[in-house]
């Protein structure tokens, strides 16, 4: 019996992915000159912590957050929650290092500023979010039992 | 059945009814069940009725044309430092072929690196958002089953590990340097170089691949069916057009609070997360952004006192050492130029009044401007010694800068002296310098 053949697939994707591989390998080889373990740890690192950390993380909180309100009935309420949560947690995201303070001994000494207190500022963004979300969902309901009073009995 | 045809045409359509044949030799007929949810490589595990072909292109679309800018942009900078002017400039001396297209930097328009480097660090933040929800309308393919259809497919997955893995690289290593986390294995100036190419190679060759398709999806009327839409999507809470809203959402509160580091004023304070943004280290004609104090530099208040500093200039007819008052004798000169950092950050148009650097060459017998190597009393961290090309040297604007705004230097912006050179990027207008040497490099 003859093992099975893999495919080779269209030739012009495989001189393309040839060349891009060739690119990538002599950038690859300087790029991993130093300190190559940890580069390579990095580079593998930072999809593998995305793909299997960071994404399942927040797709299971928005799940949960959605059957938590589907269970009170108000999952139309979803997007007035995911909405200032994942703004304030994007600007988590990206300015850990400042609103952590991980920095807070070379950020003074090195730029001249006084330690602005980056966490505050954080907080006082979220609470601006979550609080307008939750004045614009005040304004639906309202709207809403305002059209449902009006409504004549005859479209119940 | 009509979906397994397609996908013999269409390379990016992975087909979730089963292949007659192909599935069934690898045994997984079962996990090609829509209805089966226990595992990522089932189809039916992603319930999400937004993935489809239209979410994933229009992201991409914006990732093909912001990614490539900030691709551009990373080389315009590194080519601002001058890297193949002396290797004190120059942090990735084995690039080889990566420097091919080299240039001597301009000295106009005096904003072109503060522009390009606002760009490139504005963008680069602002994309954020576009790159992770792209990331996420593709996740189901990571777990796709068989692994490899094709060995151009087997080949297509290992350069999106580059891709994903160089794109993420890029993207954290930029972020950490801008806020002085230097936690990366290495310099930021090798990593972010090298770590680029790496990833433009996976990015150009996926570009190709897939462009035409996203194109496609885009002018059509009707969406097509592809493995990225659930086959049991939950009930939807948001519109996918809602969702795109969502997304640059996300980008507009990213740069609201990171644009105006690059501006002075009533603008800078609106940049509310931003290393640079919010305050000016000071008040007064000092009171602008500082890239690293004297503190931090290491600089000794005892060497730069009117005693102890001499500025040694040395050129083709010897060496010169002059005192700041020597210095004040000599003709001055004003020029009104910016600080533009790597990190993304500026100031706008500083007055600065000193010496010209092409008057200093002249005195030391350079009536030609040539190349010019400079020295500071900074005691530690890249770039304490610097080289600038002789048309930033020959350029009237291009000073030994004594004073700014009409005042002293202080010393967190290089009292006693400092070079200040048109478009060239903050780190090259060497502080408290102490050494300048004419002459071809």
């Amino acid at each position: 019996m003859r093992p099975p053949r893999i495919p080779l697939g269209s030739p012009f994707q495989l001189l393309l992915l040839a060349c891009s591989f060739a690119l990538a390998a002599y950038a690859g080889i300087r790029l991993l000159a130093d300190d190559w373990f940890g580069v390579a740890l990095w580079f593998v690192g930072a999809a593998v912590l995305h793909d299997l950390v960071l994404l399942p993380l927040y797709a299971t909180l928005d799940r949960a957050t959605v059957r938590g309100l589907g269970a009170v009935r108000r999952r139309d309420w979803a997007m007035y929650v995911r909405v200032p949560a994942a703004l304030s947690g994007l600007l988590l995201l990206v300015w850990f290092p400042l609103i952590s303070g991980r920095v807070e001994q070379r950020y003074p000494s090195a730029t001249g500023l006084p330690e602005v207190g980056f966490l505050t500022r954080w907080l006082l963004i979220t609470a601006v979010l979550f609080g307008g979300s939750a004045l614009l969902l005040a304004v639906r309901l309202r709207r809403l039992r305002r059209a449902t009073k009006q409504r004549p009995p005859a479209v119940h | 059945m009509r979906t397994a045809v397609r996908a013999g045409r269409q390379r990016f359509v992975i087909v979730y009814a089963p292949i007659p044949g192909q599935v069934r030799a690898y045994g997984r007929a079962m996990r090609d069940d829509p209805r089966d949810t226990r595992l990522p490589s089932s189809p039916g595990f992603w319930r999400s009725p937004l993935r489809g072909p239209w979410f994933t292109s229009v992201l991409g679309l914006v990732l093909l044309v912001g990614i490539t800018v900030l691709f551009v942009t990373g080389l315009v900078s590194y080519a601002a430092y001058n890297p193949d002017l002396s290797p004190v400039n120059d942090k990735t001396p084995d690039k080889g072929i990566l420097g091919f297209y080299l240039f001597a930097w301009p000295t106009n328009p005096h904003w072109l690196y503060r522009l390009n480097q606002g760009v490139h660090v504005t963008l680069g933040i602002t994309l954020i958002p576009v790159l992770l929800a792209k990331l996420w309308s593709v996740v189901p393919r990571l777990f796709a089953l068989p692994p490899a259809r094709s060995l151009t497919h087997a080949l297509e997955r290992i350069s999106l590990l580059l891709l994903v893995g160089g794109g993420l690289f890029e993207f954290v290593t930029g972020v950490l340097n801008v806020q002085l986390d230097y936690v990366f294995p290495g310099s930021f100036y090798p990593l972010h170089f090298y770590g680029a190419w790496v990833f433009f190679a996976a990015f150009v060759a996926h570009a190709l691949l897939k462009m035409p398709i996203a194109l496609r999806n885009l002018r059509q009327l009707r969406e097509e069916k592809n493995d990225l839409v659930s086959p049991r999507p939950a009930d939807p809470t948001v519109s996918r057009r809602g969702a795109l809203w969502f997304v640059g959402g996300g980008s507009l509160l990213l740069f609201a609070t990171t644009a105006g580091q690059s501006f002075d004023g009533p603008l800078r304070r609106t940049a509310l997360l931003a290393p640079h943004g919010g305050r000016e280290p000071g008040s007064g004609p000092n009171g602008f952004q500082i890239n690293k104090t004297a503190a931090y530099a290491g600089i000794d208040a005892a060497e730069t006192g009117a005693d102890a500093w001499q500025l040694v200039v040395t050129g083709r007819t010897g060496t010169v050492r002059l005192s700041r008052s020597r210095l004040l004798e000599l003709p001055l000169h004003s020029s009104a130029l910016p600080i533009a950092c790597v990190e993304g950050w500026s100031t706008s148009d500083q007055w600065w009044r000193g010496v010209r650097l092409r008057d200093l060459a002249a005195l030391v017998g350079h009536d030609d401007p040539p190349d010019l190597f400079v020295e500071s009393l900074q005691r530690r961290g890249a770039f304490r010694k610097a080289a600038l090309r002789a048309n930033q040297v020959a350029d009237p604007r291009s000073l030994l800068a004594l004073y700014v705004n009409g005042e002293e230097l202080s010393p967190d912006h290089g009292y006693p002296a400092r070079i200040i050179v048109p478009a060239a990027p903050g780190v090259l207008n060497t502080k408290w310098v102490a050494r300048m040497t004419f002459g071809d490099l």
